[in-house]
């Protein structure tokens, strides 16, 4: 196994629209074990897309069961050829990158979403994600079509922040 | 001493402003690193990191001129590369009150709170003004424990709320 090259901005080829993987053979199993090993080896990522290491190949791995806050996930998942079916609701949210090096930004994502993709040996399988780990999911097919989050960043002075505030007396509410 | 110095332009808002202040700077060797522009009540104010070769006073005073802004030049210890990313904000929101804000970032910087960035309007009408505040920053308290601190802050009309910034890294 190896720690693959991150392809940072402004590298053109991640601008590239990724292809449907078609063969879910031990070559498939061998690059994600070594994409696995390069998210799990720079600074703490929730998730990575094979374009970023330069396989243009629609492949992602997303991981939001050790986020720094606890949030409601699916635990570590091999995501190939995903489709997201639905989209609910919008949250603004901060988004950094790996490759977007020394900057984070604004972005507008849905809240709740459904998708279908298969996983390493090609089953299919049905998800419904929200919340954080449903704006990973979306920065990771973002990848896969060419965009970068930076494609999306809204203006600081944007004041759309429907997260979760502590109101008076320390009760949790949806604003 | 760096390279970098700090440029702050100011004056009444009219197109082109930017465009003849970075042209100028461009064309007298002078690079921009971080900038913050905006319109600030009817006025454009720029804060500008500028480096560079060039005579900054000969690139900028004629445009300065030319579009009535007022100059200023300072020597700072600026760097590139030093972002931070904030992890908590604070949203201040209601009728305006004098002191409002004086209160909350000071009840902030007792907590250690570190601010970032901040941005105020004044909305509504002028029978009726309403104050809007988004602060954005770097705590090491709890979102609670901030909460806490600037709760009972505002009058009457005025809420206070702080909220958890988690940046998505991936």
């Amino acid at each position: 196994m190896a720690i693959l090259e991150i392809l940072k901005i402004p590298d053109a080829r991640l601008k590239q629209c990724s292809e449907p993987v078609e063969r879910f053979g031990d070559e498939l199993h061998a690059f994600i074990a070594e994409l696995e090993e390069t998210r799990l080896a720079g600074p703490a990522a929730v998730g990575i897309a094979a374009p970023q290491v330069g396989c243009f190949q629609r492949i992602v791995i997303l991981d939001c069961s050790q986020a720094r806050r606890p949030v409601p996930n699916h635990g570590h998942l091999i995501l190939i050829n995903p489709e997201i079916t639905h989209w609910d609701g919008f949250v603004l949210g901060r988004e950094g990158c790996l490759s977007v090096p020394d900057y984070t930004g604004n972005v507008i994502r849905a809240e709740q979403i459904k998708l279908v993709a298969q996983d390493s040996q090609g089953e299919t399988h049905e998800y419904e994600m929200t919340g954080y780990e449903a704006r990973v999911l979306q920065h990771e097919v973002d990848h896969l079509d060419g965009l970068l989050f930076l494609d999306r960043v809204v203006s600081r002075r944007t004041d759309l922040f429907q997260r979760k505030v502590y109101q008076k007396g320390g009760k949790k509410n949806s604003t | 001493m760096s390279d970098w110095k700090m440029v702050t332009l100011v004056g009444e808002d009219q197109p082109g402003i930017v465009a003849q202040t970075t042209d100028a700077l461009y064309q007298n060797g002078l690079t921009l690193g971080e900038t913050s522009m905006m319109r600030l009540g009817g006025n454009f104010s720029m804060m500008m990191m500028v480096s560079g070769e060039g005579d900054l006073n000969a690139a900028l005073v004629p445009v300065a001129r030319a579009l009535n802004l007022r100059l200023h030049i300072d020597d700072i210890a600026g760097r590139l590369h030093q972002h931070l990313a904030p992890n908590v904000q604070i949203r201040v929101m209601g009728a305006d009150q004098p002191g409002i804000v004086a209160r909350v970032t000071g009840a902030l910087a007792a907590s250690g709170f570190n601010i970032l960035e901040l941005e105020s309007d004044v909305a509504g009408t002028a029978q009726n003004p309403v104050y809007i505040m988004t602060i954005q920053g770097i705590s090491e308290a709890a979102v609670e424990t901030l909460q806490q601190a600037v709760d009972g802050l505002g009058e009457e009309g005025v809420d206070v709320s702080v909220s958890a910034i988690d940046t998505l890294f991936a």
